[in-house]
């Protein structure tokens, strides 16, 4: 037993806002449409699944550091208070001290890309507002301002594995006995840059933005709550080790398929990018679920959506345990396992 | 597993620093590095990366990069599409990695700070993109070497190993906590070595960022100077070797000193002002002595993190003199971004480097640009080249968002 549970979840998705709307475009099973994004140069758009405007403005948004935050900080902090739930109180008056993990792959791209608009144009105009807003811990520097939590504090970036190995270090710095709870959140924002950037790869994938909370404690004070049981070692994809023997050797380190196990994968209907995870998990008997093929490519995003939902079927009872596989972009292939403590014995 | 750790320890272990490698503007690694920092060389200079005509400032601690990189494993294809902040990045850790004494095999954890990665490949990526959008030439390149995760991984390609890749973007504070967690991985047992720096190169987004702040400093770099009017921007990097004392003396390396605390804390006051009485500072220094079981009598020397800035520099020394109490009056700190610059991601690890070869040269690196220290002060600024006893060093780094953090390192005697 790890005895680091989850005591919430949070999300933000182009499903809309909240873990409902995610919950609903998953159990109708068929891909969001995509829009158009314009591209400068190009007279043909470029398709991404953005978030919808919410509705209503979140009330969060009138306080003094999220004036001006671009959209990657507005999901953060939703994600987070939802996850939070009923514990916010308790940590601004600092009964409940939080630890903030915050991983991001793209990160403040809106924000990068127009600042250095303004400095190509002309530096000495270049708009001083927006400059502090690039860099990669303005996400979660806002959120524990929000929060009143002046504990852990981390802003890990990578590819979308990384978000696992926030989960890792937030239950770490829970068992050390650093913080009373710990909330890991992946989040993206949709850019042309990023997704002018992926056309490259692939023209069949598409940028989708958003932001998943998990909020982890070393107990829940619920009944039957969700245990993170085990978050494995990353492989990386090197020189000398290629993107298949990474997977299967995440693969080995997970526990086997059972009937009632979920299998929360990476897949995103593409298959250059799906062969290595396919192949490895290619005797999974128990149920599956593929968020990125009805969300599309969240990154960051989307690997803490894959554990979010993994979470909420546990919860639901749908399963007894979930196994993650995130096989990232460019640097790793890395696993997590979560159990329904309900169903132990 | 990653999570939860297979491995248990009854009494932390001592981590010790095995190798050291650095670049910056001074020069490439420690022996040019040490010999400057001692002296209290100013090495700034014209920018020349990127069109500076239309800056404010138009001076920063620009490296001059070797002829040629380092021999490693690395193809000549490969080392041909490396951009400037990963030569930066091999450069150090080559040194690194030949003064530990480490092979090629086997799983070794790599933690590193950094903020902008690649950003210099980002820019062009995005010029081309306008400039000419239906050139895709090197644009897939670009894409991929921009990437903080590449150039990690360039690394353990260049030396042969694998393992997790941890990378801590805590704007100017990333350094010191890539340093720090790397720490905590040995300490808990996580692990028994772990390579670990920071690195951040020059690029034109940051530099018309620091400008547009009016951050820069239109005259010279001068911290804890009663007229000082900004930072200067440098680029740099330094790696670092840790492992345990056990796994160090079972193979016989050579020692070069002791990491012996660390601490963090988050300022929440603003986005980019730290709060005027630096509490987040003084906690930040807590942490790291509490970890580290000393008091501020114990230390020797500060390294600052002293941008320049007249915000920071206030708020700093009005952290260290309500941290060290009486100890100030007495307590040698200064701040060597006079020399090179502040370089941001890399700040932090160049600045554990700077303490070692403090710690091991036994004397104190001067802030010499200073005229007249800023009567806020109450510790003795140093100003000249000063030999001195010292056993302990504290590293001080803080960042844009409220990232504070505090490294200790320790003399090691041979």
């Amino acid at each position: 037993m790890s005895n680091i549970y989850v005591n919430g979840c949070g999300a933000v998705s182009p499903a809309g806002w909240g873990i409902a709307p995610l919950r609903a475009v998953m159990a109708n099973a068929t891909p969001l449409p995509s829009k158009p994004l314009a591209r400068p140069g190009w007279e043909r758009p470029l398709t991404v699944r953005q978030v919808p405007p919410p509705e209503p403005r979140p009330a969060f948004l009138a306080h003094a550091r999220l004036r001006r935050t671009s959209p990657i900080t507005q999901y953060v902090v939703s994600a987070a208070l939802e996850a939070l739930g009923g514990d916010a109180p308790a940590v601004k008056n600092g009964t409940l001290t939080l630890g903030i993990v915050l991983c991001a792959m793209s990160g403040c791209v809106n924000y990068s890309r127009r600042f250095y608009d303004e400095a190509l144009r002309d530096p000495a105009t270049a708009s001083p507002l927006i400059f502090p807003e690039t860099v990669f811990n303005a996400p979660s520097s806002h959120l524990a301002t929000l929060l009143g939590t002046p504990a852990m504090n981390y802003t890990i970036i990578g590819d979308p594995g990384t978000y696992l190995q926030g989960l890792a270090l937030g239950a770490q710095w829970l068992v050390e006995g650093r913080v009373d709870g710990c909330l890991v959140v992946g989040a993206e924002e949709c850019d042309w840059l990023t997704s002018d950037a992926f056309h490259h790869f692939s023209r069949q994938l598409v940028l989708s933005d958003g932001a998943g909370a998990i909020y982890l404690k070393r107990d829940t004070g619920t009944p039957n709550p969700i245990e993170l049981k085990c978050v494995t070692e990353p492989c990386l994809f090197t020189k000398g080790q290629r993107r298949s023997r990474a997977v299967k050797q995440v693969r080995a380190k997970l526990p086997p398929s059972a009937a009632n196990h979920l299998l929360s994968d990476s897949f995103q209907n593409i298959p250059r990018f799906d062969a290595a995870e396919a192949n490895a998990w290619q005797d999974w008997t128990g149920g599956r679920l593929s968020a990125k093929t009805i969300l599309g490519e969240g990154l960051m995003a989307a690997a803490a959506w894959q554990c979010v939902l993994a979470i909420d079927a546990l919860k639901q009872e749908r399963y007894a345990a979930a196994s993650v596989s995130v096989v990232g972009c460019n640097q790793q292939a890395i696993g997590a396992h979560f159990v329904n403590s309900a169903f132990k014995s | 597993m990653l999570f939860p750790s297979p491995h248990r320890v009854s009494s932390p272990p001592r981590v010790v620093i095995t190798g050291a490698g650095v670049i910056t503007s001074l020069g490439t690694g420690w022996n040019d590095n040490a010999e400057g920092f001692r002296l209290g060389r100013v090495a700034l200079k014209p920018v020349s990366l990127f069109d500076v005509s239309r800056q404010r400032v138009k001076v920063g601690g620009e490296v001059t990069l070797p002829s040629s990189l380092p021999s490693s494993e690395l193809g000549s294809r490969q080392e041909q599409r490396l951009d400037r902040a990963t030569k930066l990045l091999l450069i150090a850790a080559a040194e690194a990695w030949k003064q530990s004494g480490w092979q090629s095999t086997g799983h070794l954890p790599m933690v590193l700070g950094t903020t902008s990665g690649g950003m210099g490949l980002g820019e062009a990526y995005y010029q081309q993109a306008l400039k000419a959008p239906q050139d895709h030439r090197r644009q897939p390149s670009r894409v991929h070497h921009y990437q903080a995760q590449t150039q990690a991984l360039i690394l353990a390609d260049a030396f042969g190993f694998t393992g997790s890749v941890t990378l801590i973007a805590n704007a100017c504070a990333s350094g010191s906590n890539a340093i720090g967690h790397a720490w905590e991985l040995l300490r808990k047992g996580h692990y028994e070595r772990v390579l670990t720096g920071g690195y951040d190169a020059l690029s034109q987004m940051v530099f018309a960022g620091f400008d547009s702040l009016q951050a820069l400093s239109p005259t010279q770099c001068r911290p804890f100077d009663a007229q000082r009017d900004g930072l200067a921007l440098g680029e740099g990097a330094a790696i670092l070797t840790l492992e345990t004392l056990r796994h160090a003396e079972r193979r016989g390396a050579t020692i070069l000193g002791e990491l012996v605390g660390y601490g963090s804390a988050l300022d929440t006051h603003h986005l980019t002002q730290p709060h005027p009485e630096g509490a987040a500072a003084v906690a930040s220094m807590n942490a790291a002595m509490q970890s580290a079981e000393l008091w501020p009598k114990d230390i020797d020397y500060i390294n600052a993190h002293g941008t320049g800035t007249p915000l920071n520099d206030a708020a700093e020394a009005n952290a260290i003199s309500r941290w060290a109490g009486n100890r100030a009056a007495t307590l040698p700190v200064s701040s060597t971004k006079s020399s090179i610059g502040h370089l941001l991601g890399a700040a932090g690890a160049v600045e554990a480097v700077i303490c070692l070869m403090a710690l091991r040269g036994q004397w104190l690196p001067p802030t010499s640009t200073i005229q007249t220290p800023d009567p806020a002060c109450s510790f003795p600024v140093v100003r000249y080249p000063t030999a001195a006893k010292l056993e302990y060093a504290l590293s001080n780094s803080f960042g844009f968002g409220g990232a504070n953090a505090s490294i200790i390192l320790r003399r090691w005697h041979e």
